[in-house]
């Protein structure tokens, strides 16, 4: 019978099936950072128990580490987390990429980069953008802490058998359009919990002619849109994305894995619980006007008003949102002027992200009102950009380049916008307060950041590239 | 973990839809490293204003909610990041039991590894309970019998599925359990690997 990809990863992992039970699901790559593992490292020690499979662990520091002026922490709390991390992963044995580590950097960015996601696997992390990693056609999904122990002492996890979604996104995307905006736009399409209960594999045309990196802009977010995880099809992209990398299989093993690698695209006529389809031709660059991320609309839109909505919930869920948010109902989004902007997170901050901005904003100036930060996803990719100069483009313009971490994306650091301040932001959430009690956070693309933090409010990028550099 | 049968208690109507997890428990809360001590901080910018003083119009504040073990909100609770924080928030503030209309995935599972009961229930049941609830509705929730009972004696049926009822019910230790399947992971992870 004909099977999706996330059936056939989904059934080369189980390692037991009753009736009446979920399945026990085996876990090929469990990485950790600091914030929601201490907990379950302390269970472990309680109970007695070990770490089964230490080779299958990895870990790293990212939400809490500062981004500049390293290594002090400030915060005796986040240094005492911190700490423990360091501790936990030489009790155990799990390799650790510690701070000031070269291949240090935020979880999502580095599994990609060191070769240690690869398709097919099951991968796990207590962090709900692990769905990132289905970009390389793993099913990848976040966890909590108690289950980050179950996985540690048992490398497995009782699972359901998720339901199964295919979003189409069909044709060729407008130029300037970014894969962050096809994201976007299917959020803001089917809505916050769209795929609640799924696990979602993106295809078509608009999705087959991206990047590696691209597409783990897009699976980052299926979280966004409530799936359990997001997938794209392993393809010669990804095939060539790997070859070379450091955990990945070498010489000879590599074509044998690359083989069976391509052999997980879906079979032809496989079915799923579901399936949507979007139209990549008329997907423009969109923002984020509201308070979560299915509140966008294409730049060339306006904030919706009480009209565009037909239930007195809804309605009352929009005014609420733009109390919150300090706009007005039919606002042009082009209007609303922002003071803060950062290029960075799990979503968007690889080299490609940091291309894509530094290309907008060569030869031009941060706006006065603005306070504009790079925060690369990781210490090699910092590296890499300040090899090709990126970071002498940034700071010319007059944005800050720092560190890597997760930073202003969350937030749990001193990287914080200010109560009632707008920051133009290429994460991934633009919940109350995510990035700073009383924050007002816009989604967008990193060159709809970079084009924002110049003009000092949203504009449209693609116009704006074409504007003379003064 | 502490098991749970049975539940009897005035109910909080927290009457918004998609309350994601930073609302729950914001981040910069999560940087302790035990699993208790997180009640204080449930909710914390929605309870307390920016000058730390007590919000009185959200209803967590209402005086005649104290106590209460029955959460009951709308669609997509629990949506957002996957920190474990929010439901021990929640326990540790002192419910037991949470009900919407639909949850968030990742909430969802770490209810059960945490002693707290997460009940779906259609939507116009949730939308009575959220009405009557702002007068204060006592009910009595059995997962027994996976019932409800308000006041009246009326009576919702509800189903969690076998596994996870089992886990609330005895209030296992679901390491325990899955070490006595170390022979099907061993086998697993002896078998031959795809390539």
């Amino acid at each position: 019978m004909a099977k999706n990809i996330i059936e056939k990863v989904w059934d080369n992992h189980v390692v037991y099936q009753e009736d009446g039970k979920p399945d026990l699901l085996y876990i090929d790559l469990h990485l950790i950072h600091e914030v929601t593992s201490p907990q379950a490292f302390e269970g472990l020690r309680l109970a007695n128990r070990k770490v089964r499979r230490p080779d299958l662990c990895y870990a790293t520091m990212d939400h809490n580490v500062p981004t500049k002026n390293l290594p002090t922490i400030n915060d005796p709390i986040a240094r005492k987390q911190i700490e423990t991390l360091a501790e936990n992963a030489k009790e155990f044995g799990i390799e650790l990429a510690d701070m000031g580590h070269p291949d240090q950097g935020i979880v999502h960015v580095i599994g990609p980069e060191l070769g240690l996601t690869q398709p097919g696997k099951t991968i796990v992390c207590g962090d709900s953008h692990t769905s990132t990693h289905g970009a390389f056609g793993a099913i990848a999904f976040g966890i909590g802490t108690s289950e980050v122990e179950h996985v540690l002492s048992t490398q497995t996890l009782w699972q359901s058998k998720p339901r199964t979604m295919k979003v189409n996104v069909s044709g060729e995307l407008g130029a300037g359009v970014e894969a962050k905006d096809i994201i976007l736009a299917i959020i803001a399409k089917f809505g916050i919990d769209v795929g609640t209960g799924h696990i979602i594999e993106f295809t078509g045309d608009a999705i087959k002619k991206l990047s590696m990196e691209e597409r783990m802009t897009i699976c980052n977010m299926s979280i966004e849109a409530g799936a359990k995880a997001g997938l794209i099809a392993p393809d010669e992209t990804t095939v060539a994305y790997l070859r070379g990398r450091r955990y990945a299989p070498q010489g000879e093993a590599f074509e044998r894995a690359a083989a069976y690698w391509l052999s997980l695209a879906s079979d032809e006529g496989a079915t799923y619980d579901a399936v949507l389809e979007i139209d990549g031709t008329a997907i423009e660059p969109v923002v984020t006007w509201g308070t979560n991320p299915a509140m966008g609309a294409g730049i060339s839109q306006n904030v919706p008003t009480k009209a565009d909505y037909s239930t007195e919930a809804d309605k009352a869920a929009l005014e609420k949102a733009l109390t919150y948010m300090g706009l007005e109902e039919g606002q042009a989004l082009t209007d609303i002027a922002i003071q803060h902007v950062f290029i960075g997170s799990c979503t968007n901050s690889r080299l490609s992200d940091l291309r894509a901005a530094a290309k907008v904003i060569e030869g031009r100036k941060v706006h006065d009102n603005v306070t504009a930060i790079v925060v690369p996803g990781s210490v090699s990719t910092k590296r890499q950009a300040e090899e090709e100069g990126l970071d002498q483009i940034f700071k010319a313009a007059g944005f800050e380049w720092r560190e890597a971490g997760c930073s202003m994306c969350l937030a749990m650091n001193d990287d914080v916008v200010p109560t009632g301040e707008r920051c133009a932001s290429t994460s991934n959430r633009n919940f109350e307060g995510r990035q700073g009690t009383g924050s007002r956070t816009h989604l967008v693309s990193p060159p709809m950041a970079a084009a924002a933090a110049i003009a000092g409010h949203f504009v449209d990028v693609r116009q704006f590239v074409k504007q003379e550099v003064q | 973990m502490e098991p749970i049968k049975h539940v009897e208690s005035i109910i909080v109507p927290l009457d918004n839809k998609n309350v994601d997890t930073d609302q729950i428990i914001s981040k910069e809360f999560l940087k302790r490293i035990e699993r208790t001590g997180f009640g204080q901080y449930l909710f914390y910018h929605w309870r307390y204003n920016e000058d730390g003083t007590l919000n009185e119009d959200f209803v967590l504040n209402d005086p005649k909610f104290a106590g209460a073990s029955i959460l009951v909100s709308d669609e997509n609770f629990g949506c957002g990041s996957s920190r474990e924080h929010a439901p021990w928030a929640i326990l540790d503030y002192g419910f037991r039991v949470v009900m919407a209309p639909s949850f968030a995935d990742i909430f969802y599972n770490n209810c059960f590894k945490n002693g707290i009961l997460p009940i779906k229930l259609p939507q116009d049941v949730i939308n009575d309970y959220l009405t009557r609830g702002k007068d204060g509705l006592t009910l009595a929730v059995d997962l027994v019998s996976q019932t409800i009972t308000d006041s009246d004696g009326a009576i919702v049926n509800f189903t969690i599925d076998e596994y996870s009822r089992n886990m609330l019910l005895e209030g296992l230790d679901e390491i325990g359990l899955t070490i006595q399947y170390e022979d099907a992971i061993s086998a697993y992870e002896n078998r031959p690997k795809p390539y």
